[in-house]
């Protein structure tokens, strides 16, 4: 196997100026899966981290029929103060969850007292919320000395671009008014403590209130949680822990459902669509890998039909042959692989140096390409395997060569 | 002793609607340790009498005996690994392989042996590379040496795995004179050394004098048979 090994890298440099230029070609397209995967997955991963550490969370509980529901934000499908309980035990329970934050969720109408707007209310716990969504408080414009403390009672966060539209101040009253779901109208006077950015982009209307706030306005006894944001210590834990509630008796007893931020954000087909682009990427290596091999190795095969008979007279048998041309096939995968790795691991480190900062949505995103080793295997291996695949029939086609034609063919 | 038998062999060739019958009912009994030229023109069946021999081909019709196996039966692996324990092979192009020294080229036949010690390896090819005379040449590759010098590595080549026979297709074809006569005595000179039987064929009438056994091949079939030397 050694020489075999030796014969076949040799044999791979007798015509460099081919196999350079082959070897270049699968080189450029390793180099391409790996940097468009680094900047892939970095974008994918700032996007998904910006959505759910600024206002998602990983995951979310509603009661039963609130995502589905007709109406919007609708108060009639909240937990109950023993459901609640219920819940935080079981979240408690799971090692994997970091913090969780109820929220009663509203629609109001948000006054200056003299132009009125709706408005999109979330009702948190400031502590609660702030370690479920550790990013938010980044997205606050105002002066918040404790992010553990971003609002108070009697105040209200509003956002941008009703601020702008209302012409409110920080420091200014407003009037929220709301109905409960018994229906009644009731108002409450709030101070904006600061404004807030948007992660949904400029039309988002969404503002922050204490929930002790919130259940003045509706008029409720304890607090109805329409909503609980979960956050976990890992993302990658998402599938698992959402497997665990959606088998603890959260789910099994049909009151409650668990939703990944996948399943809630119009984002998910973002991301699923950069997973796409990644795997088209991958076809493309294949497909380039696929047809450079098979076409410098039948060149080869073609080029080389008398010494094949050579060798064949000489005592080496089919299996030998169809080996040394396999090999040829994969030292070619190998060598433009690992140059390819190299030169793309080199391109994205010059690109996560120089930081690549910009705007997606109303997302600042900074991007910092890198690629899990696991993606960078799964390329060589990827490579490696069309390699053996696209040597196959050449060599197929050399071991069957009859060794007295094979020697008459000039 | 008999090495070769050939009974009643005929090789026809089908090349879409003519059909060629190179050879015509060869018998032939060749001893072990003889040095044998198979003579005649263009066309005449040598070519293909010596791959019958050599395992690279199968008679249509016949035996062909090597050291009492009938070589006609094997498969392809079977033939390769016949070939590559019992016979060896000098050809008109040298046929060395470009990408190996002169010295791998001569390893290559036992590296397709199975077991053989390095060491052994190593004493072989030397051995042969000097009674050639081209152990200063080892290091280079076949480009870089002479046509004589690559059918003197050739001849080593053949004479690597110790086989009983050597085959050799006009092997002074692309030589001057005074080279062919050269190649044609080391030839000589290792069948009187390790008692291999050599054939070769050629068109040469000054190089056949040079074999102890003539065979003369016409419209493929042998039409006489002559012992021109006595063993030396």
């Amino acid at each position: 196997m050694k020489n075999l090994i030796k014969i076949a890298f040799r044999n791979l440099f007798r015509n460099k100026r081919r196999t350079i230029l082959t070897s270049s070609l699968i080189t450029f397209g390793v180099v391409l899966v790996i940097v468009f995967g680094g900047l892939a997955i970095s974008f994918k991963s700032q996007m998904v981290g910006i959505l759910t550490n600024t206002a998602m969370g990983d995951l979310q509980i509603h009661h039963n029929g609130y995502v589905e529901s007709i109406d919007n934000l609708p108060l009639n499908l909240t937990l109950s103060g023993t459901e609640l309980e219920k819940v935080e035990k079981i979240l408690s329970d799971i090692p994997e969850v970091a913090s969780y934050s109820p929220r009663i969720k509203i629609g109001a109408m948000i006054s200056n007292y003299a132009q009125t707007s709706n408005i999109r209310m979330s009702a948190v716990y400031p502590k609660m919320e702030n370690r479920t969504v550790p990013e938010f408080a980044k997205r606050i414009k105002g002066n918040i000395p404790n992010p553990d403390e971003f609002l108070k009672q009697g105040e209200i966060l509003v956002p941008e671009n009703l601020m702008k539209g209302l012409s409110l101040k920080i420091g200014d009253e407003i009037v929220l008014v709301a109905t409960n779901k018994d229906g009644s109208v009731n108002a409450i006077t709030l101070r904006i403590a600061a404004m807030t950015e948007n992660v949904f982009g400029p039309s988002g209307k969404d503002g922050y209130m204490h929930i002790e706030d919130a259940q003045f306005l509706l008029r409720q006894d304890q607090p109805e949680i329409v909503e609980i944001a979960i956050h976990l210590q890992r993302y990658d834990q998402l599938n698992k822990v959402y497997s665990q509630l959606k088998q603890s008796s959260i789910s099994k007893d049909s009151k409650f459902e668990v939703h990944t931020w996948e399943q809630l954000s119009p984002f998910a087909s973002i991301a699923r669509i950069v997973d796409l682009l990644i795997i088209v990427v991958k076809f493309i290596l294949i497909s380039i890998v696929l047809v450079s091999i098979l076409n410098i190795m039948t060149m080869s095969v073609y080029e080389r039909i008398s010494e094949i008979g050579t060798i064949a007279a000489i005592g080496t048998s089919p299996r030998r042959i169809l080996s040394l041309f396999l090999i040829e096939g994969s030292a070619m995968g190998l060598l433009s692989t690992v140059a390819g790795i190299i030169i793309g691991l080199g391109i994205l480190w010059i690109m996560n140096i120089s930081k690549i900062d910009f705007t997606f949505g109303s997302m600042d995103l900074s991007l910092a390409p890198s690629i899990p080793a696991s993606e960078v295997l799964v390329v060589a291996v990827i490579v490696m395997i069309v390699s053996l695949f696209a040597g196959l029939q050449p060599a197929y086609k050399a071991s069957k060569m009859e060794p007295v034609d094979a020697l008459g063919h000039n | 002793m008999s090495l070769i038998r050939l009974e009643n062999v005929r090789k026809i060739y089908q090349t879409g609607e003519v059909t060629v019958q190179a050879l015509k009912g060869i018998n032939l009994d060749i001893q072990k340790k003889s040095f044998v030229s198979f003579i005649g023109p263009s066309g005449s069946g040598k070519s293909t009498l010596l791959n019958l021999i050599g395992c690279l081909d199968k008679p249509t019709e016949g035996k062909v005996f090597v050291n009492n196996v009938e070589v006609g039966l094997f498969n392809r692996a079977e033939s390769a690994a016949f070939r590559g324990k019992n016979l060896g092979f000098v050809f008109q192009n040298f046929n060395l392989i470009p990408v190996l020294t002169v010295y791998e080229n001569v390893e290559y036949p036992l590296l397709m042996l199975d077991h053989l010690p390095l060491k052994e390896r190593n004493d072989r090819v030397l051995r042969l590379l000097e009674k050639v005379g081209m152990t200063d040449q080892k290091k280079k590759y076949p480009n870089q040496i002479s046509g004589g010098q690559k059918q003197r590595v050739a001849v080593a080549r053949a004479l690597v795995t110790n086989p009983q026979l050597v085959l050799a297709d006009e092997p002074t074809a692309n030589l001057d004179h005074a080279t062919a006569f050269k190649v044609i005595n080391i030839m000589q000179e290792m069948t009187n050394e390790f008692g291999t039987t050599f054939i070769f064929s050629t068109h040469d009438p000054k190089i056949v004098g040079e074999a102890e056994i003539i065979y003369t091949l016409e419209d493929g079939a042998i039409v006489n048979s002559e012992i021109k030397k006595e063993k030396k």
